[in-house]
């Protein structure tokens, strides 16, 4: 692994190994968090700090952690960066801090996280490992929003509630009505809710895939059509 | 001359999907005419809307997993799955709230698992769930009495409800909704800390629109009894599930729970004993098997009707029994020829 493909890291990153969609980890605070857009922006800021951070110091400190050690000590390295985020955010967002309760200190238990320290930062120099930290950690909160967008609109009727947890007062009046309250499908932020909202966009990015898939091996096989009997298409 | 040599089987069974599914709409005729007769056309509309909406749900979700079509439609597996879930459906309930139970029925609890034969859980009962947690308060608009009583919508009174919201004048949604039986013991145990004589008036003919519906809903698991399209242990077992854990807790303290008698007459248990938990896909197959799980779904419910968070728990009981079904037929496979018990 010398040469480091920036261009394949994002991709691998955001589309084709997704942390959430394709990869399926941390899948406990995803599904418990996306009830609202806020709690899950919340949740995927921390968490995309959490991951360049913790990437980075596994990367500078590869050299030097034998093998045998070496999960224990991954752990640590997490732990000792979401202690700090969890305490950043106790004192400067403290009700989005209450809001999101346990599952701050959780995230060291995210195994997408050490995934990656364990699969990716400890054999990589400093940069690619921050890079991919940065393009793994914005799949899965790309996701973990998208998530908790949708589900937000269809149970609660609402976009932004309680903004002003992470942005300040000045979001107060955010949040945006979509449905009346006595029709929004409850369902949506109950967990059960969070399975079948995982489960569709896991659907749909099967389904994108697929589609390019077959366009591909059409226009090769069109290609291949053409070579062989130029006059039948012409 | 020539004999030609069959292989077996040589006497087939005069059985299909579509013949058990006619013989259960059958069976669910004198309950929902009954049903329409207390509590007016709200019913019709509901399990119209219900049926409607499955039929062409059951199509789309075919036609996306690139499924024969019309084999599917024509076993009438989704009109007996959505008239069920249309009659647990409150009668004054907005237009939405079948096409929405319905919808996620057919989606989620059946098409998603696979279709017909392949889904765990009971699809209306999914449904109605699904309905009962996300619209609680939908879902208590129950406007019924003994007919043809007073508040009673006419034809176009209720379709202008149901589609537009728009009552007659002088009328409220809350004065015409009433408490059904299990919600009054509920709310007496509550206020005055015990049931007081609120479950005697079941027994009443002249009041009690219950009594009437169950023995219609009886009526009709008889006749699915009599056609052997169902078998006599679940439903049996079901009952007697009710009987005897309702009876235990009465015996305890009469004053906080109900007798045996209203928990059968109220609520959903005839209902769900002969309709719903007998659903050859997703109830037990062993004859060991249905009793046990007839039982178990009898005594859930009434475990749930006496300390869960909603009135009846005849549903819920249905697909926690669901979940156990693989369990208990791995337990209770009979005996097959020639082979021993297994110890």
């Amino acid at each position: 692994m010398s040469e480091v493909n920036y261009r394949q890291l994002t991709i691998d990153g955001l589309w084709k190994n997704n942390p959430a969609l394709v990869q399926v980890l941390g899948l406990c605070p995803l599904l418990a968090i996306s009830n609202t857009t806020i709690n899950a922006l919340g949740l995927a800021i921390a968490t995309l700090v959490t991951i360049i951070v913790s990437n980075g110091l596994v990367s500078i400190i590869r050299d030097w952690v034998r093998a045998e050690v070496r999960l224990p000590v991954y752990v640590m390295v997490i732990a000792s960066v979401v202690t700090v985020i969890e305490l950043v955010m106790k004192a400067y967002f403290h009700s989005l801090y209450l809001a999101l309760g346990i599952f701050i200190p959780l995230i060291v238990t995210n195994c997408m996280i050490i995934a990656r320290a364990e699969g990716f930062a400890s054999k990589n120099a400093l940069m690619p490992s921050l890079y991919d930290g940065l393009m793994i950690g914005l799949g899965f909160g790309l996701v973990l929003v998208v998530l908790g967008a949708a589900r937000e609109i269809v149970g609660f009727g609402t976009l932004f509630v309680n903004a002003d947890q992470l942005f300040g007062p000045m979001a107060e009046n955010w949040t945006i009505t979509l449905l009346p309250e006595d029709k929004t499908f409850l369902l949506a932020i109950m967990p059960p809710g969070a399975f079948i909202g995982l489960g569709l966009l896991i659907a749909i990015k099967q389904g994108i895939d697929r589609r390019g898939q077959l366009k591909q091996k059409l226009a090769k096989a069109e290609r291949r059509g053409a070579a062989q009997n130029p006059t039948e298409t012409a | 001359m020539k004999f030609p040599v069959q292989t077996s089987p040589h006497v087939e069974a005069n059985q299909d999907v579509a013949r058990v599914m006619d013989q259960v709409i059958i069976a669910l005729l004198p309950g929902t005419l009954v049903a329409i007769w207390f509590m007016g056309w709200g019913v019709l509309f509901n399990v119209g809307l219900a049926v409607l909406t499955a039929l062409v749900v059951e199509a789309v979700m075919l036609w996306l997993r690139a499924r024969p079509i019309r084999p599917a439609l024509n076993d009438h597996s989704a009109i007996v799955l959505a008239w069920i879930l249309a009659l647990c459906l409150p009668n004054l309930a907005p237009w939405w709230l079948s096409v929405v139970g319905s919808l996620m029925a057919v989606m989620v609890a059946k098409q998603l698992y696979g279709g017909i034969g392949f889904n765990l859980f009971n699809p209306a009962m999914v449904g109605y769930v699904i309905l009962l947690v996300s619209f609680p308060e939908m879902m208590t608009r129950w406007g019924v009495g003994i007919a043809p009583y007073a508040d009673q919508l006419t034809l176009t009174q209720t379709a202008a409800w149901m589609f537009a919201g728009q009552l007659p004048a002088g009328m409220m949604i809350d004065g015409l909704t009433k408490a059904t039986p299990l919600d009054a013991v509920r709310t007496e145990l509550a206020v005055n800390g015990h049931i007081g004589s609120v479950t005697a008036s079941i027994f009443d003919p002249s009041v009690s629109w219950n009594l009437w519906l169950n023995l219609a809903f009886l009526a009709g698991g008889i006749w699915l009894l009599i056609t052997r399209t169902i078998r006599w242990h679940i439903p049996v077992a079901t009952i007697a599930g009710v009987v005897i854990t309702s009876g235990f807790l009465w015996l305890i303290d009469p004053s906080r729970f109900a007798d045996p008698g209203f928990h059968l007459l109220a609520g959903a248990v005839i209902f769900g004993a002969f309709f719903v938990a007998t659903d050859p896909v997703t109830s037990s197959t062993t004859p060991v098997g249905r009793l046990v799980f007839g039982f178990g779904v009898g005594m859930f419910a009434v475990l749930i009707r006496a300390f869960g968070n909603y009135p009846d728990g005849v549903a819920f009981a249905i697909l926690l029994m669901n979940m156990a079904v693989p369990l208990i037929d791995y337990y209770t496979q009979p005996r097959a020829f020639g082979h021993k018990k297994r110890g």
